[in-house]
C-alpha cells in the first residue's frame, strides 16, 4: 500500500475515523492494529521480520529494565558498601546487560543484512541453492527504519536513559508505527512514544493541517519527482556524459528531494491528522554551505541516529581514547586529536553506507562523504588562512551564495553515485565532466529526447517555482502555521488549490507508470 | 570552570561561553569539536563521559557542561 | 464558526466545479481522428425510438447502413457498437438500450465470442484504451457500473471510471485545439451509428487464404464459459422484454472465422429457435462482393457494402412484418433528415476521394 496509492487514502481515512470514534483510552490499541494492517498489505510473510524485532527487543528490554530495578535494590540495601563492591556489582550487571544488547543486536542487524544480502543476485544464486525460499520476497518493507528505530530504544534502555516498556503492545506500536514505516523518520523513543501512547482529541484545525501537508508532499512527489523521472531514467543510460552528466546530477537532485521530503510531508502530515508531532527530518537541506551542516539538514533522523550508537560512542570509547594517547605521544598533538574522530567518521559513514544498502556502489558513496568530511577538516587551516586575507569576504552574500552552489553541486554529484550499479561507470561518468565539453548538445533539442516534452519542462519549472517560493517563505515564518491565522477563504482554497494541482499535474495512474518512493528499498 | 572555558577557547576562540546557551543547537559546536572537547575534559578531570551523556542539554552551554563534569565526578 | 462554513462550503463547491471542468478539458473527444471512440455515446442523441437494434463491434458499425434499412423498407434502426466491443459490454449495453426502449428486434454479431476474457482480447494498454471507448461514452446506469466490473484488467480501477480525470489527466501537457473547440459539445460521427467510409481497398482470396495459414491454430475450438454466458444472457434478456434475437456473423473475409466457430453457433441457434445469418455465406442474397466492397483490405466493409447489407436486412424486416413507418410522424420527418446529412456525408467524402 503506497502512499500515493488511493487505498492508503482510504486506509487512512477508515483509520482516523475510527481512532477518533473510540474511547481516549482504545486509541493506542487502534493504531497497533492499523499499524499491523498496513504492514499485512505488504505481506503477510514479511510481518514475521517485524514480530521478530518486536518481540527479542521486547524480551531484551525486560531483561535489561529487571537488572537495572536490582541494581538499584542493591545499592540501596548495601548503601555502606565499599567502593570496590559496589564498582564490582554495577560492572558484573553491566557484562551481563551488554552481553543481551549485543546477542540481541546481533540477532537483529544479522536478519538485515541477511535481508540485504538476498537482495543481492550473485549471493541470491549462490544462497538459492540452499533452498532459502523466502529470499525471493526481497526486503521486507522499511526494515531499515523500523529496526534502527528498535534498535535505538534498546540501547537506550541499556544506557539508563529511558525506562524499559512493559507493555508489548505499547513497544509493538512504537516499532511498528505506519506513518514512518515506508520511509521513516527513526524516532527517540523519549520522543515519540508518550506521544503514541497519548489520548488526543480530535482538532478540526490540526487534521487540515496535516491534509495540507499530505497534499504538499503529493506535489513533491508526485508532481516534481515523478515527472522528472522519466528524464533522469533516460539520463543513466549509456551515451550521456560530460554536460548530460551534469544534467542528470541536477535532475537527480530534483527528484531525490521531491520524493523524500515529499514522503517525509506525507509521513509527518498523516501523524498530525492523527495528534502525534514526529520530528523534522529535511531543514532546507540544499542552503547548506558545508558538509556538516549539510547533514544536520538532510535525513536529520538518520545523522542523529549514526551519531548517538555509532559516532560518539565510538569516538569516546575507551579504545579509541588510548590509541589517541599513544597517537598523541609518537605521531604529535595534531594528529592524536584527531584520530578518534577520523576513524569514527569512517566506522559511521561505513555502517550509513550499508544502510542504504550491500551494493559496492552505495559503500563508495559512504567514502565519499567521509572524504569529503575529512578533507574539509584537513583545509581548515587553509580556509583560515584565506579567510584571514579576505576578511569581508565572509560577510558578502555572494559569497554565501557560492558556498550553497558549491555545497549543492558537490552533495548531489556524490548522490548520484546511486543512480550506477557499477562504480566503474559512475567514476567513468564523472570523469567525463573534465573530458567531454559537450554542452552545446544540451540545447541543440536534446533536452526534449530525454521523455520529457516542452509541457513537462514548463510545468516542472512552474512547481520547482512554487516549492522555492514556499520554502523561502518558511524561512521567515512556517507557512502552514502563518496560514492557519489567515483568513479562512485563503486557507480553504489554499488546500483546495494544491488538491487541483495534485490531482492535475501529479504523475500517477493509468496515464503514467507512477515510480514507487526511492526510499522504499532502503 | 575556568578550566572548562580555556579547553573551550581552545577549541573556538571566537565564543563568549559565558553567556551562549546554543553551543550545539546553532552549530558552534559540531560532533568533531565535541569529540575533541570530551577527550580533553577526560584528560583534565580525570571523569568518563559516556555516550548516553552526549546530548544537546548537556553541551549547549559552558554551564550546562560544568554540571555535567561534577555530576560525574561525584 | 459561521464565516468558517460558509467559506468551506463555498471553496468545495468551487474546487468540484473547476475539477468537473478539468475533466471535461482532458478526457478524450474523439474528434477528426479515431471518431469510432464517440460513437457509443451517439445514441444518446436519438430522439425517436427503434425497431432494429444492432449490437456489436466494427463488424456491426462498420458493415451495415440503417439509412438503407429505412429507405428499402421504412423500419427505424441503430447499430450500437465500437472497436473491440467484447461480448460483455454487448449484453451491459444490450440491457441499457432495452431499459430506455423496447425494438422488435435486436442483432446480434458474434464475432467477439471468441474473446472469453478481458485479457485474452490482446495487449493490455490497447485493451484499456478499447474499454475507454466502450465505457466512457455510456450514460452512468446500472449497467454500466456491472459494465467495467466485467471489462476491467487488473490494472485498471473503478476510481478511474468514477473520476476520469484520474485516467486522463496525463493528457495536460498535450491538450490539442481540439479539447477546447469541443469542450461544450462534439459532432455527430455516425449515421444512427453507420461509421461511413466509401473509399475501395479490395482484397484477393489468395490474400485471405494466406492469413488463414498464417494463423496459429487455437488450442481449441470451443468458445469460452463466459462467452457463452453472456450469449445465454443476452438470449434470455431478449426472450423476458419480447424481443427477437437473431445472430449474424458480417461479411468481412479477413477477419478469421473458423467453420468450427460457426457450427458452434449454429447448433446454439438452432437449439434456441434463433435465427442465425453467416454473410460470409450470402453473398448471391446480399450482393455484397467480398473481395471488393472494402475500404481496408477486407476488414471491413466500404460504404457500397455496407449499403448493400442494408438493402438486404430492409427486405428481410420488412418479411419480418416489421411496421413501415416512411408515412408515420414523427419518425418520417427524423428519418428525412437524417437520409439528407447521410447523403451530404457520402458526397462530401466521395469529393474528397476524387480530389
Amino acid at each position: 500500500m503506497s502512499f500515493t496509492s488511493p487505498a492508503f487514502v482510504l486506509f487512512l481515512a477508515v483509520l482516523a475515523v475510527l481512532y477518533f470514534v473510540v474511547p481516549r483510552r482504545a486509541q493506542w490499541p487502534v493504531l497497533l492494529a492499523g499499524s499491523l494492517v498496513f504492514y499485512l498489505f505488504a505481506g503477510v510473510e514479511l510481518l514475521g521480520f517485524l514480530v521478530f524485532t518486536i518481540v527479542t527487543v521486547y524480551a531484551a528490554g525486560r531483561i535489561l529494565g529487571r537488572w537495572q530495578e536490582r541494581q538499584k535494590a542493591w545499592l540501596r540495601e548495601n548503601k555502606d558498601a565499599a567502593r570496590e563492591d559496589k564498582k564490582a556489582y554495577k560492572a558484573a550487571v553491566q557484562r551481563k546487560s551488554r552481553a543481551v544488547l549485543g546477542l540481541t543486536l546481533a540477532l537483529n542487524f544479522g536478519m538485515l543484512f541477511f535481508c540485504k544480502a538476498a537482495l543481492l543476485e550473485p549471493l541470491k544464486g549462490y544462497l538459492s541453492g540452499s533452498r532459502v525460499e523466502f529470499l525471493s520476497l526481497g526486503l521486507p518493507m522499511g526494515i531499515s527504519f523500523y529496526l534502527f528505530q528498535s534498535m535505538g530504544y534498546l540501547i537506550d534502555v541499556y544506557r539508563g536513559t529511558v525506562p524499559c516498556e512493559t507493555n508489548l503492545g505499547r513497544l509493538a506500536l512504537f516499532s511498528s508505527y505506519f506513518p514512518q514505516l515506508v520511509q521513516g523518520p527513526i524516532s527517540k523513543y523519549s520522543a515519540l512514544a508518550q506521544e503514541l501512547y497519548k489520548p488526543h482529541r480530535f482538532d478540526a484545525a490540526r487534521v487540515h493541517m496535516g491534509i495540507q501537508r499530505i497534499l504538499w508532499g503529493y506535489f513533491k512527489k508526485l508532481v516534481i519527482a515523478d515527472r522528472i523521472a522519466a528524464a533522469v531514467v533516460t539520463l543513466k543510460g549509456d551515451g550521456y556524459t560530460g554536460a548530460w552528466f551534469f544534467l542528470l546530477t541536477l535532475f537527480y537532485a530534483v527528484q531525490i528531494y521531491g520524493d523524500f521530503t515529499g514522503g517525509i510531508d506525507i509521513t509527518l502530515g498523516v501523524s498530525q491528522i492523527l495528534g502525534i508531532p514526529l520530528a523534522e527530518n529535511f531543514n532546507h537541506p540544499f542552503l547548506s554551505k558545508n558538509i556538516a551542516e549539510y547533514w544536520r539538514r538532510w535525513h536529520i533522523s538518520l545523522g542523529e541516529w549514526m551519531k548517538d550508537y555509532i559516532f560518539y560512542p565510538i569516538s569516546v570509547s575507551k579504545p579509541m581514547r588510548s590509541l589517541s594517547k599513544s597517537a598523541r605521544r609518537t605521531l604529535g598533538d595534531k594528529v592524536g586529536r584527531k584520530l578518534p574522530v577520523y576513524v569514527a567518521s569512517f566506522a559511521t559513514w561505513f555502517v550509513t553506507g550499508l544502510w542504504h544498502g550491500l551494493e559496492a556502489h552505495y559503500l563508495v558513496w559512504g567514502m565519499m562523504n567521509c572524504v569529503v568530511i575529512v578533507a574539509s577538516e584537513e583545509l581548515e587551516p587553509l580556509y583560515a588562512r584565506f579567510h584571514a586575507k579576505f576578511p569581508s569576504l565572509k560577510q558578502r552574500r555572494l559569497y554565501g551564495a557560492f558556498e550553497i552552489v558549491r555545497m549543492f553541486v558537490l552533495m548531489n554529484l556524490i548522490r548520484a553515485s546511486d543512480l550506477f550499479s557499477s562504480v566503474g561507470t559512475y567514476f567513468s561518468r564523472m570523469f567525463s565532466l573534465v573530458t567531454v565539453w559537450n554542452v552545446g548538445e544540451l540545447f541543440g533539442g536534446g533536452l526534449l529526447e530525454l521523455g520529457l516534452n516542452a509541457g513537462d519542462y514548463v510545468l516542472l519549472a512552474l512547481a520547482l517555482g512554487v516549492v522555492f517560493a514556499v520554502c523561502r517563505a518558511s524561512l521567515r515564518a512556517p507557512v502552514r502555521e502563518s496560514l492557519q491565522s489567515a483568513s479562512p477563504w485563503l486557507r480553504y482554497s489554499a488546500t483546495a488549490a494544491l488538491l487541483v494541482a495534485v490531482l492535475l499535474f501529479g504523475v500517477y495512474g493509468q496515464g503514467y507508470d507512477a515510480s514507487s518512493f526511492i526510499y522504499n528499498q532502503f | 570552570m575556568e578550566q572548562l572555558i580555556a579547553i573551550l577557547t581552545e577549541i573556538h576562540d571566537d565564543v563568549d561561553y559565558q553567556s551562549c546557551t546554543t553551543l550545539v543547537d546553532d552549530g558552534v559546536l559540531d560532533s568533531f569539536d565535541i569529540v575533541t572537547l570530551i577527550s580533553e575534559i577526560s584528560d583534565t578531570f580525570d571523569v568518563t563521559i559516556p555516550p548516553s551523556a552526549i546530548v544537546p542539554e548537556n553541551f549547549n552551554s559552558a554551564a550546562a557542561l560544568w554540571t555535567l563534569i561534577q555530576e560525574l565526578e561525584e | 464558526m459561521k464565516k468558517k462554513c460558509i467559506a468551506a462550503v463555498t471553496v468545495s463547491l468551487v474546487t468540484l466545479l473547476v475539477l468537473a471542468a478539468l475533466t471535461r478539458l482532458v478526457m478524450p473527444k474523439y474528434m477528426g481522428s479515431e471518431t469510432e471512440g464517440a460513437l457509443i455515446a451517439e445514441y444518446y442523441d436519438e430522439t425517436t425510438d427503434h425497431q432494429v437494434i444492432f449490437i456489436g463491434d466494427c463488424e456491426i458499425y462498420e458493415n451495415i447502413s440503417p439509412i438503407s434499412i429505412w429507405l428499402e423498407s421504412g423500419v427505424t434502426s441503430f447499430l450500437r457498437g465500437c472497436p473491440q466491443q467484447t461480448i460483455w459490454q454487448s449484453y451491459y449495453l444490450l440491457e441499457e438500450t432495452l431499459n430506455t426502449e423496447t425494438p422488435d428486434v435486436v442483432v446480434f454479431n458474434v464475432l467477439s465470442m471468441k474473446y472469453d476474457t478481458p485479457e485474452s482480447t490482446g495487449a493490455a494498454e490497447q485493451r484499456e484504451a478499447y474499454n475507454r471507448i466502450a465505457l466512457d461514452g455510456m450514460r452512468w446506469s446500472a449497467s454500466k457500473w456491472n459494465s467495467i466490473l466485467a471489462s476491467m484488467l487488473d490494472s485498471e480501477s473503478m476510481l478511474d471510471y468514477l473520476f476520469p480525470l484520474l485516467r486522463y489527466h496525463s493528457r495536460i501537457t498535450e491538450l490539442s485545439s481540439d479539447d477546447f473547440t469541443y469542450f461544450w459539445s462534439t459532432d455527430s460521427v455516425s449515421y444512427s451509428g453507420y461509421y461511413m467510409r466509401v473509399d475501395t481497398l479490395p482484397t484477393t482470396e489468395a490474400q485471405v487464404s494466406a492469413k488463414y495459414a498464417s494463423q496459429i491454430e487455437p488450442s481449441s475450438y470451443e468458445f469460452g464459459e463466459s462467452s457463452w454466458l453472456y450469449l445465454e444472457k443476452m438470449r434470455e434478456l431478449c426472450e423476458e422484454k419480447g424481443v427477437t434475437l437473431i445472430l449474424m456473423k458480417a461479411p468481412s473475409v479477413s477477419e478469421i472465422w473458423y467453420d468450427e466457430w460457426d457450427t458452434q453457433i449454429a447448433d446454439y441457434a438452432a437449439a434456441h429457435g434463433l435465427a442465425y445469418f453467416n454473410f460470409l455465406t450470402m453473398s448471391d442474397e446480399t450482393g455484397v462482393d467480398l473481395y471488393n466492397d472494402t475500404y481496408d483490405g477486407g476488414l471491413h466493409l466500404n460504404c457500397t457494402g455496407a449499403e448493400k447489407m442494408g438493402t438486404w436486412f430492409g427486405r428481410y424486416f420488412a418479411e419480418l412484418g416489421l411496421e413501415d413507418r416512411r408515412d408515420i410522424e414523427p419518425y418520417a420527418t427524423v428519418w428525412a433528415e437524417k437520409t439528407e446529412i447521410y447523403d451530404q456525408a457520402k458526397a462530401a467524402q466521395y469529393a474528397a476521394l476524387s480530389e
